[in-house]
């Protein structure tokens, strides 16, 4: 072997090693911080169930996650239950099974879209604004700010932020579905041309008390979701605007990615739980 | 009434503070001096049990805020506790009047009543009337500072934490919080920890003057004393010279 090959192996060996450092602490850091999300996880949930309890910062964080959201979700959702009128429509024309479009349309609002659709849309809207809030506080002091004065941030900030999600989600989600329903309803009788009666007395005999809970189970699941990943991203934001940024732009991403797969295991669960 | 003893401060491979050891009595202010960048407000956050040292401890009182197990723990020290942020790090949802009364809130045992006099009263001292209804960020950053120490200064703790009290004021309004200091000494006898790079300006209010130079103390000294150590660094940083011992970084 020439010495300059020896060189060039040692020079690969060595990015060889250095890529395994890289992959090993790139891990390292990812099992940190799924641990130390656990643990805000914790400390939150402590907050939200000890005293002293804050109603008005509840019902600040209600509003501003929920009624600000409202209108968005109206719209959405109407045009979401129109689309999945026509689509329907359009799907069960080739069976000849057009009289169970209402039952489609209901079904697939209650069950899958209306609490997902729902926890996409705030999450974009609020999720964002809470972790780019609560980052700022991070980087601005404030938050050392409130410790000094021996203010708990996870009961002051954290605890009416995730209650508020819990509570908003689950109200929004009825909003859309509801609203939903009435979209493919209007689309269906006004422009479709299916029977009014029929479109209601198939959806009613569709749709059960279990197909409801499963949406408000998954509902509450992803508010769950949308509160921690929200306030955690916010609470550990980075330095400066780089880290406002970052930090938003992951609490949207990894909340979303989260709501999707969780919905995933939800649906299997709870339509065999339902099967049986 | 603060001990600290041999703490070490770094962040990652930066070292900040290398075995810093001050003892500040009762009653008596004591003014932290030194270059940017040094670990003054590193310092402050320690004290505050905010941060955390690698080494060494850290007393309020008789009680240890780097030994506290938990954040309920640290939170009856910091009851004690009064702090003026570099920053001011107000709360830029709340009003000044809010920020100013958002510590006796967070207490109980204050009526609402009691609450909106002390603030008045604070408000009103420290000449921010006319901007009682402004959010932080419609007002100067001079004025946020004065509004930071106003909320310090409201419960009456037993330890005032003031980082950088005057810069951003002018000569005049700088010369007043040396005045409301002097006030509230006489008032409650606070300890006080100001960090100050208002020198001499600041000594009329310092019992003791501590500088802090490549994380460890370099001189604990009296104003006076400190004005004529002969020690170079002290006299460099003093008269603002470019040239001698300390480098600029
Ligand atoms: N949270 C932190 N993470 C990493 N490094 C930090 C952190 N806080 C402070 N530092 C570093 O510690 C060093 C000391 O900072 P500090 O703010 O205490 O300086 P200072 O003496 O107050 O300076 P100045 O007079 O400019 O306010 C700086 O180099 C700073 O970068
Ligand atoms: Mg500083």
């Amino acid at each position: 072997m020439s010495a300059d090959a020896a060189h060039v192996e040692a020079k690969e060996c060595k990015s060889f090693t250095q890529r395994i450092e890289i992959v090993g602490t790139y891990i390292l850091d990812m099992v940190e911080n799924w641990g130390r999300s656990w643990i805000f996880l914790y400390r939150t949930i402590l907050g939200v169930i000890s005293p002293p309890f804050r109603p008005r910062l509840i019902i600040t964080q209600l509003y501003q996650i929920g009624v600000q959201s409202t209108l968005v979700i109206a719209l959405i959702g109407v045009f979401t239950g129109a689309v999945l009128a026509v689509q329907g429509e359009y799907t069960l024309s080739k069976f000849g099974a057009t009289a169970f479009t209402g039952s489609a349309v209901a079904l697939s609002l209650i069950r899958e879209l209306g609490p997902v659709l729902t926890a996409l849309m705030v999450i974009g809207r609020a999720g964002s604004a809470i972790t780019a809030e609560v980052g700022i506080m991070r980087i601005t002091e404030q938050i050392d700010a409130l410790r000094s004065m021996a203010v708990d941030p996870m009961r002051y900030l954290m605890a009416p932020r995730f209650v508020a999600g819990l509570i908003a989600v689950p109200l929004l989600t009825a909003i859309f579905i509801v609203l939903g329903i009435f979209g493919g309803y209007i689309v269906g009788t006004g422009l479709l041309g299916l029977s009014s009666g029929t479109f209601i007395t198939q959806m009613v005999h569709a749709v059960g008390t279990v197909d409801v809970y499963s949406g408000f189970i998954k509902s509450i699941v992803f508010g769950f979701i949308f509160g921690w990943v929200s306030c955690y991203k916010g609470y550990t934001c980075g330095f400066g605007a780089v880290g406002v940024n970052r930090a938003t732009t992951q609490s949207v991403v990894t909340a979303s990615v989260a709501v999707l797969i969780t919905d995933y295991f939800l649906t299997s669960i709870l339509t065999r739980l339902i099967m049986e | 009434m603060i001990s600290i003893r041999n703490v070490h401060k770094r962040f990652g491979d930066q070292v900040v503070l290398d075995g810093v050891s001050i003892e500040i009595l009762p009653g008596q202010t004591t003014t932290i001096v030194g270059p940017s960048g040094v670990g003054k407000s590193v310092l402050l956050k320690l004290i505050m049990g905010i941060l955390e040292p690698e080494q060494g401890e850290i007393l309020v009182g008789d009680k240890n805020i780097t030994a506290a197990s938990n954040e309920a723990e640290r939170n009856s020290i910091r009851q004690d506790l009064g702090v003026l942020f570099q920053s001011a790090a107000l709360f830029d949802s709340l009003t000044v009047y809010q920020n100013i009364a958002f510590p006796l809130q967070q207490r109980c045992g204050h009526s609402a009543d009691e609450i909106h006099d002390k603030t008045r009263k604070i408000i009103t001292e420290m000449n921010l009337a006319p901007y009682s209804n402004s959010y932080p960020e419609e007002i100067s950053i001079g004025l946020r500072k004065r509004v930071g120490m106003a909320r310090a200064l409201i419960t009456e703790p037993k330890v005032l934490l003031f980082d950088e009290p005057n810069t951003g004021l002018d000569p005049l309004v700088g010369q007043e919080v040396y005045d409301l200091i002097d006030e509230c000494k006489k008032e409650w006898h606070f300890t006080g920890v100001v960090i100050s790079h208002e020198l001499p300006e600041v000594f009329q209010v310092s019992d003791i003057v501590v500088m802090l130079l490549g994380g460890k103390v370099i001189i604990e000294a009296s104003p006076d004393d400190f004005r004529n150590s002969p020690m170079p660094e002290v006299q460099q940083f003093l008269h603002g010279r470019v040239d001698g011992p300390i480098h600029i970084q």
